[in-house]
């Protein structure tokens, strides 16, 4: 085969780049600028160095109307490895019972887990709600995380990768002695490591960027995640100092993107093999 | 498929699912159960008095012309936004998996948006498409086009069906790459030996091998235009201006939190319920062709 330089898909390829680096770019320039300059139009893609005193200071005071930007920030942090953590905790326990163990109503279990596929929080906004408050649950971290951690996916995911393991290993496993919890530990979690990291990426990230969630139970402003800040400080429009917000936006940003980057090849390849 | 080999007792077994089995009927069926009760209920203005009204709740929906340009709105936007996504995530999925010098750059660069929280991308378009400080907003109207999504309703659709695309691209990227990449090259080689050129060989010979993808992607795609894209919506319009960006969800939002309906509320909820299951019955038909090919 020929090769020479392929200039239009180098072009499209830029292009696709350019649509998704610029707009952030812009919000970084921006978060440097002069607040009374951005009002009046003037946004420029040049950052202004002395600005960055900016991100010191919205992370001890956050902007109008909202909490300090540190504080929301490990609210989001403790919620999405709370959600990660705790999904695949209970996906690895049930998956495993399911799959190496017969129990009654195995099946009726199996399908009660499957059946939460087709109930996302969007479509149960006002009985969830009420259910919440009945438990006590409104405004607290546990309202916030706690419903979030039961779902279908990872628990389907992992009983696929426990399906795919040959019958030998668990012989040899039972053979060498080994018990249900060895077998847990020492077999199946080495295993499946690869779909761990996977899916903690894709749960952090799902943990992390929940909006409607915690607008319905949470409505105390100490449990302002960073998503909800964000959204509260461009809806006070008349005193926007929009140098802050567009600083708490990057911040709002990073550590999703950091954990999808530093862990980009798990990430795309249980993202692809597995469900979604 | 079950398993040959298992472990006996059933007392282990049974702790171990309990966790995930409570969440699951504290959290998803009791809810779902309190919806479908509520939707054939009716409250007085004053909540003294409830009764029982049967289907009343949604044959009063679907008589609500209100209701009915909701679902078409939502139709509209959905179909936009899956389109427009998938449409520029093909592209470029079919430029980056071509033999070119950086490809794994380009492919880092395309996937990291896949983290951005939908609430927050619709922050970033408000940046840009702010009509006093935002450089697109700004230039279209220094070109001479009056654009104030806050006044026009066409313009704030077209925004929230940008932003909402625009945060989608990076998922249908990785699955189609990943489409691409599983067609043997073998295949696309012999197309090329027999004198199939470029758009012609990707429209006999590529794209019947990703129909796969594409209905998986489309039911994935619409689904989520449908349901995560409320704080995309509700971080740009709120809905507006007047019921513009209003969506199913959005409504179901706005008539059980904001005006407190809970019975009409409710059976838009039992709706969507219908909905979604139909939509991962597709989903799940179209993964089962997919693995088992």
């Amino acid at each position: 085969m020929t090769q020479r330089f392929d200039w239009p898909a180098h072009l499209v390829l830029l292009l696709g780049v350019a649509l998704f680096i610029l707009p952030i770019w812009l919000v970084l320039a921006g978060s440097t600028l002069d607040p009374a300059a951005i009002s009046r139009g003037e946004l420029s893609l040049i950052p202004r160095l002395a600005g960055l005193s900016v991100y010191p200071s919205v992370l001890s005071d956050g902007a109008f109307g909202a909490q300090p930007v540190w504080h929301m920030l490990m609210i989001s942090f403790g919620m999405a490895l709370a959600i990660a953590i705790g999904k695949i905790v209970i996906s690895i326990l049930s998956a495993y019972a399911i799959t190496f163990f017969r129990f009654p109503f195995r099946m009726t279990a199996f399908w009660i887990i499957f059946i939460t596929l087709m109930l996302p929080v969007e479509v149960r906004i006002i009985p969830t709600y009420s259910v919440m408050s009945d438990l006590d649950l409104i405004n607290t971290f546990p309202g916030l995380t706690v419903p979030l951690i039961a779902s279908a996916t990872a628990t389907l995911l992992f009983r696929q990768t426990f399906l795919a393991i040959p019958d030998e290993l668990v012989e040899a496993a039972r053979m060498d002695g080994a018990g249900p919890w060895r077998f847990l530990k020492d077999i199946l979690i080495p295993v499946s490591s690869a779909n761990l990291a996977a899916l903690f990426v894709i749960l952090f990230v799902y943990g992390w960027n929940q909006y409607l969630w915690p607008l319905l139970v949470a409505t105390d402003p100490h449990l302002d995640t960073i998503v909800i800040g964000i959204v509260k400080m461009i809806g006070t429009e008349t005193q926007t100092e929009w140098n802050r917000v567009m600083a708490t936006a990057v911040l709002a940003l990073l550590p999703p993107v950091a954990v999808v980057v530093l862990m980009q090849r798990w990430f795309v390849k249980g993202l692809t093999e597995g469900d979604k | 498929m079950e398993r040959r080999t298992i472990f006996p007792g059933w007392r282990l077994p049974v702790l171990l699912v309990l966790p995930q089995l409570l969440l699951t009927v504290f959290f998803f069926l009791w809810p779902a159960g309190q919806a479908i009760w509520s939707s054939m209920t009716r409250t007085d203005a004053f909540g003294l008095h409830t009764e029982f009204v049967g289907l009343e709740n949604f044959s009063d929906l679907f008589s609500d012309p209100l209701y009915i340009d909701t679902i078409g709105r939502t139709l509209v936007f959905c179909a936009s936004v899956a389109a427009l996504s998938m449409g520029v995530a093909l592209v470029l999925a079919v430029c980056a998996d071509r033999e070119l010098r950086g490809r794994n750059w380009y492919r880092i660069l395309l996937i990291w948006p896949y983290a951005i929280a939908p609430a927050v991308a619709a922050v970033l378009w408000l940046l840009l498409l702010h009509p006093q400080i935002g450089l697109v907003g700004r230039w279209l109207n220094r070109m001479g086009v009056a654009w104030d999504y806050k006044l026009n309703g066409v313009q704030a659709m077209l925004m929230v069906i940008v932003a909402s695309a625009w945060k989608q691209v990076s998922y249908n990227f990785i699955f189609f790459l990943a489409g691409l990449q599983s067609i043997p090259r073998s295949v696309v080689e012999a197309a090329r030996m027999d004198g199939a050129k470029g758009w012609f060989r990707f429209r006999t010979v590529v794209l019947p091998l990703l129909v796969p993808t594409v209905f998986f992607l489309l039911v994935v795609n619409l689904v989520y235009a449908a349901f995560d894209t409320f704080g995309t919506i509700q971080a740009l319009t709120q809905g507006g201006p007047g019921k513009a960006t209003e969506t199913l969800v959005v409504k179901v939002y706005r008539d059980g939190i904001v005006n407190l309906d809970i019975g009409s509320s409710s059976a838009q909820s039992v709706v969507l319920m219908a909905g979604v299951i139909v939509l991962t019955a597709l989903q799940f038909r179209f993964l089962g062709r997919r693995s088992s090919e």
